[in-house]
């Protein structure tokens, strides 16, 4: 499978500012990994490539770096993320079985997107409204005391979405 | 230097302040086992992460045990390294690593070779006692290096030579924990990563996971094909290291008997890339004697230093990092390509087949040149100059598996017309060699005059970076020499940067040069057998009767029967070539 994936010219502008930002300093890799992640929401492969250029350090360790921190992804977020609180009082409520019915409405494991664009799924530790156990996260809406059976109610509310900017 | 004294083992020994544990019970011969330790002596090779534990010994008064090949000797220190609690974790260790590792001993390229095998062999594992999940990666095959991640033991010693020895950077450490493993940029191929198929990663890995392509099988079918003529030359290189896989002591020269293997085997016609080699000096020689003569005559256009262009790891390496350098290099073909293209465009004639009816081998020191022979610039109409190049450990397996006693061979000398050659092909095969037989024949052509002495003792060595200024009648030829691609970026950057001082630079891509290819015999880290190769090499050198490539009569026959002069029409058809820019931005391919 041959990907292509295309980067603006002002995109590029924007990450050999950032690199400048650090001096270009090799070092300063994780930084400037983190502001480009701010900046594009992911670290495509070209991105990788140009902070590999610009700092001077292999392709190869840029991507050892992106893939070793969990923080890191190289791939986009859904248009509406959703993320899950695995914190200790959202799992000991079943944030599991909200998990398997997530990942069963959307079609998707966790770390995933949709072909769409639409979905994507995270995992995260707490979210501090361990009052609301378990709590989802659709974007920056938060919802909670969730039940295995709201999660479908919740998800088709997004999908009918689909086509609405 | 200060001296400190420790006990080992209840012996007492005193080392220099900063030895580590490991080295310093190996002075009193205490063979500490390790897995991802490796140093290269004198070479500027090493790899210490201190990760793979098998090394731990107990020091008094410390809690854990510690690695021996990074902990540092104190005054006073008392280390035990055979105490029961290290016997234990040394087997859990090992017996860990085992666990995850696929037990396909019988058919792994290394066995017989592998360090993991001779420490399960060492500790007498009988059976593993952990099971676990195993890693699960496809295996890649490119043209010079098979990559099987499932053998992978995380020691880093293939991405250290490839990211600090040569400063290439297409390996490193991916992924955490159990996914952890070495691999290239989003996982690519490596032919769509900047491997230049050093093959240094070959040369340091502890187990199979990274191993040559294997040809043998369609060799031994070639030359069992009655319709085909097989042609098979020999590298200089070769000639110094193959005795070792039969038991010989490093630094034997075996050149007689390799002949002789070669013959056993059945190949057709038995050649010498050193014949070639000294065509190379030839053109490459000729080439640089213009480009001086035009400098000295104020031509501002001129390209200096001339680059060697004899190591195919190297031609990948400025090909990729420096392509705007790309004019600089000399245009003469390696000698493994000349030897194809004369063979096929010549010799095929000369005994009255079709270029298509002959099968070149080479048999290399190296693993790019497996590489470089499927380029397609050194194919005809689909049919390459080279068919098959193989490794020395390659033609030692051949040799094994046709059962011939090599060590009890007669020796046999070269096929003529292209396997006579002189001392200067033979030098070839180390750092220094290509320039120092350049200079035996600039000097005497430039000047006319015989060479007062043979030797230039100042252009060799083993230190990685070199100069020296030769003294050719009053003209003050500057001459650098590198080997390793971190040694040869040292001298590129000069020369982007405008400073570089020199009218000539070799560049050879592997620690001592060929000698040390990616596909010689294995030296473990002892750096001893490398050392012995290259006194050999000069031993070879030394015992020609002829020195000087310009001085070999078959070369100047065929000067004189089909190519002309050096560097005129026909040696710029076939024994000159050009480089490409592969420095692109790279499309990501995945899969």
């Amino acid at each position: 499978m041959s990907v292509k994936i295309q980067i603006s010219q002002k995109t590029r502008t924007k990450i050999e500012e950032i690199c400048k930002s650090f001096n270009n300093e090799p070092g300063e890799l994780i930084n400037v990994l983190h502001k480009t992640q701010d900046y594009l929401g992911y670290l495509p492969a070209e991105a990788q490539e140009v902070i590999g250029q610009e700092l001077k350090i292999p392709t190869a360790k840029v991507y050892g770096v992106v893939s070793f921190y969990s923080f890191f992804t190289m791939i986009p977020k859904g248009r509406f993320p959703v993320s899950i609180c695995m914190g200790t009082a959202c799992y000991v409520r079943g944030a599991e079985r909200i998990l398997d019915e997530l990942k069963h409405q959307l079609e998707l494991n966790v770390g995933e997107t949709s072909a769409d664009g639409l979905f994507s799924l995270a995992s995260l530790r707490c979210v501090g409204a361990c009052g609301l156990a378990p709590v989802v996260l659709v974007g920056d809406k938060v919802y909670g005391r969730l039940a295995p059976d709201d999660v479908k109610n919740m998800v088709d509310e997004y999908k009918d979405m689909r086509g609405a900017v | 230097m200060e001296k400190i004294k420790l006990i080992i083992d209840n012996r007492e020994v005193s080392v220099p302040k900063s030895t580590t544990i490991l080295k310093a019970a190996r002075e009193i011969g205490i063979d500490i086992p390790t897995l991802c330790y490796f140093e290269l002596e004198g070479l500027n090779i090493h790899n210490k992460p201190g990760g793979c534990r098998i090394c731990v010994v107990e020091v008094e008064g410390r809690r854990n045990l510690a690695p021996a090949c990074v902990t540092e000797c104190l005054e006073g220190m008392v280390v035990k390294t055979n105490s029961i609690r290290v016997l234990n974790s040394r087997r859990t260790v090992l017996e860990l690593i085992l666990s995850d590792h696929p037990a396909d001993c019988l058919v792994c390229a290394k066995s017989g070779n592998c360090e993991l095998q001779n420490l399960a062999v060492r500790f007498g594992v009988r059976e593993i006692p952990f099971q676990g999940e195993q890693s699960c990666y496809k295996v890649e095959v490119s043209p010079s290096i098979v990559r099987d991640m499932n053998k992978c033991v995380m020691c880093r010693r293939c991405e250290t030579v490839c990211n600090d020895f040569q400063t290439v950077g297409a390996l490193s450490a991916i992924e955490r924990g159990f996914a952890s493993v070495v691999s290239t940029a989003f996982n690519q191929k490596l032919s769509y990563s900047n491997c230049t198929f050093c093959g240094q990663c070959v040369a340091v890995c502890p187990v199979g996971a990274l191993v040559e392509v294997d040809h043998t099988p369609k060799i031994i079918r070639a030359i069992a094909d009655e319709k085909k003529t097989v042609v098979v030359q020999v590298a200089p290189a070769v000639r110094v290291a193959l005795g070792e896989e039969f038991g010989m002591k490093p630094g034997s020269i075996v050149t007689g008997k390799l002949t002789a293997a070669l013959k056993a085997l059945g190949f057709n016609y038995v050649f010498d890339t050193d014949w070639s080699a000294d065509l190379t000096i030839m053109e490459e020689g000729t080439e640089l004697i213009d480009r001086i003569t035009k400098f000295l005559k104020g031509d501002k256009e001129v390209k200096l230093p001339l680059l060697t262009s004899c190591c195919p790891a190297w031609v990948n390496f400025f090909e990729y990092h420096f392509p705007e350098l790309k004019e600089i290099p000399s245009t003469a073909k390696s000698p493994q390509q000349m030897f194809g293209a004369i063979a096929k465009n010549y010799f095929a004639d000369k005994i009255g087949i079709k270029r298509e009816d002959m099968i070149v081998v080479s048999v290399m020191p190296c693993l790019a040149k497996k590489y470089e022979c499927a380029r397609e610039e050194f194919k005809t109409n689909g049919n390459p100059d080279v068919d098959y190049s193989i490794s020395t450990r390659e033609l030692a397996a051949l040799i094994k598996q046709a059962n011939i006693d090599f060590n009890s061979l007669e020796n046999v000398a070269f096929d003529s017309p292209l396997g006579e050659s002189s001392g200067a092909a033979v030098i070839f095969g180390t750092t220094g060699g290509v320039i120092e037989a350049a200079v035996r024949t600039a000097y005497e052509v430039i000047t006319k005059k015989p060479l007062p002495k043979i030797d230039f003792t100042e252009l060799r060595g083993l230190e990685g970076v070199r100069a020296a200024t030769i003294d050719v009648d009053g003209l003050k030829l500057n001459i650098g020499i590198a080997h390793g691609l971190s040694n040869a970026r040292k001298l590129l950057n000069e020369i982007k940067e405008g400073k570089s001082q020199f009218h000539a630079i070799e560049v050879m891509a592997c620690p001592g040069g060929c000698i040390d290819g990616g596909g010689q015999p294995l030296h473990h880290g002892n750096s001893d057998i490398i050392k012995a190769r290259w006194e050999a090499i000069y031993e070879a050198d030394r015992n020609m009767p002829i020195r000087k490539s310009h001085e070999n009569p078959s070369i100047l026959a065929i000067y004189k029967e089909f190519l002309g002069e050096p560097c005129g029409h026909k040696s710029h058809e076939l024994l000159h070539t050009h480089y490409f820019d592969k420095a692109k931005v790279i499309e990501i391919k995945l899969d």
